[in-house]
């Protein structure tokens, strides 16, 4: 006989339902009265913020190319120096005027999601090489088991993507490009296709 | 808020045979919703061992009361009073401090206040089902509620959800993002529910369903359940790779 390990077992992941704007947004689910503001709403920058200011939108589709309009969006992502606000941090202090999270829900009506950032700097990976500049998204919905983690990288960051430790390890190529936005002006679109041809990739953190 | 040094290690790797597969056709929507590819395994990088945290400073008095949290003065929601708490724990068995829990959920009738639900059960005036708080120092949290009613949802013919409240956690790291559902005690719902039998492990199901806990119950006014949530664990900070300061 050996010691036990003794470790506990993660809680399963629940759909988060077509109702997760109740608890995550509930003025969007029009309940008012209950927070003065729904949490991670609104621009994730403020006058004082450093960095060049940029706008994320896109749709969640299915595998018959229709857009979720119940899904929920969050985002992670660094400052513009490349730190983030975490007190795991431990290489240097983020900028204070920036808290690099926010969630969006799809448009009731279109299934949009839009956020209002700044473009983040880069962040090292653990074997010492710098990662490209990238944004952290986590997908919940109706539907989904267990929320989908992704990653957007920029079209105009051809050098750091290609030498991205993480991209450059993917051994499918032809998936490479689902992960970075199409740009347009300071609009960067970046559409998630959960299956089918276009599928994007996800990540086992 | 938080006393210890901070911790830096990436996060143990997430058991995918007890969590439910992104296909599991008996719940319908997955069908057109799960990715059909692998997933690509990704350990922990700066940007996933780091999360927001939040602090107790945004929080409304009334954020852990749902009983009184939407009602009109001197009116309250009607149904069964409880009070659900519990801890906020990882995988080590730590506390997890300062997690910020999200929670909703239907009424006593299994109606819930959003603008697409249309089951006929009614609206209750007093109550919008939405609250959230922040664990303690030791990973506590609680809450006062009204217990939900169960309700029935287009899937099968004739599938119930049994009674449950959706809970929404984040831990110290973004790779700590869980949503789940907690489910009460004796239900029989529990388990012909398409949703819980997308989670293929029985034990896994067993710890998603509150136990009654009389030794909280307050007496002539409210029953409790305990609820504990175990987000994953992290490596120790001795045993990472220190190149380049990660």
């Amino acid at each position: 006989m050996v010691q036990p390990l003794g470790y506990l077992k993660e809680s399963a992941s629940q759909t988060a339902g077509p109702y997760v704007h109740i608890g995550c947004t509930p003025n969007f689910s029009g309940i008012h009265g209950v927070y003065e503001k729904d949490l991670g709403s609104g621009p994730l920058y403020n006058d004082k913020t450093k960095g060049e200011r940029i706008t994320v939108r896109g749709f969640v589709y299915d595998g018959s190319g229709t857009p979720l309009k119940d899904a929920l969006v969050e985002i992670w992502q660094a400052d513009a120096d490349g730190f983030y606000q975490s007190p795991s941090e431990m290489r240097g202090k983020a900028d204070p005027e920036f808290f690099g999270w926010a969630r969006c829900p799809g448009d009731m009506a279109t299934g949009e999601f839009v956020f209002e950032t700044i473009k983040p700097g880069r962040v090292p990976h653990s074997n010492g090489k710098l990662m490209a500049p990238h944004i952290t998204f986590w997908i919940v919905a109706r539907g989904i088991n267990i929320g989908l983690q992704t990653r957007m990288y920029f079209p105009d960051e051809e050098a750091a993507n290609a030498e991205d430790p993480i991209l450059s390890r993917i051994e499918l190529k032809v998936r490479v490009p689902t992960l970075i936005a199409r740009k347009d002006g300071s609009t960067y679109t970046f559409d998630i296709h959960l299956q089918g041809q276009k599928e994007t990739i996800f990540f086992d953190i | 808020m938080r006393n210890t040094m901070p911790e830096t290690g990436a996060f143990f790797a997430r058991d995918r045979e007890m969590h439910p597969p992104a296909y599991t056709p008996w719940y319908k929507t997955t069908v057109l919703r799960s990715p059909q590819r692998a997933l690509i395994s990704l350990d922990g990088t700066k940007s996933e061992i780091t999360g927001p945290v939040f602090g107790h400073n945004m929080l409304n008095e009334l954020d852990n009361d749902l009983i009184s949290n939407y009602a009109k003065p001197g009116e309250m929601p009607i149904g069964q009073r409880i009070l659900v708490h519990g801890r906020v724990l990882d995988e080590r068995g730590v506390g997890v401090d300062g997690a910020l829990v999200e929670f909703w959920q239907a009424n006593a009738g299994g109606r819930y206040r959003h603008k697409k639900e249309t089951y006929l059960a009614p609206l209750d005036p007093n109550f919008g089902g939405v609250g959230r708080t922040i664990t303690d120092e030791n990973g506590y949290y609680w809450f006062k509620t009204i217990k939900p009613g169960p309700y029935p949802w287009p899937n099968g013919v004739n599938d119930w959800r049994p009674a449950h409240i959706h809970f929404s956690i984040f831990g110290h790291g973004f790779a700590q993002r869980l949503i789940t559902q907690m489910y009460f005690e004796g239900d029989p719902l529990i388990w012909i529910c398409p949703i819980v039998k997308t989670i293929p492990d029985e034990e896994a199901i067993k710890r998603l369903v509150a136990p009654l806990d009389m030794n909280n119950t307050i007496p002539h006014d409210m029953r409790a359940y305990k609820f504990d949530i175990v987000l994953r664990g992290r490596r120790s900070t001795m045993f990472e790779n220190r190149k380049e300061g990660n």
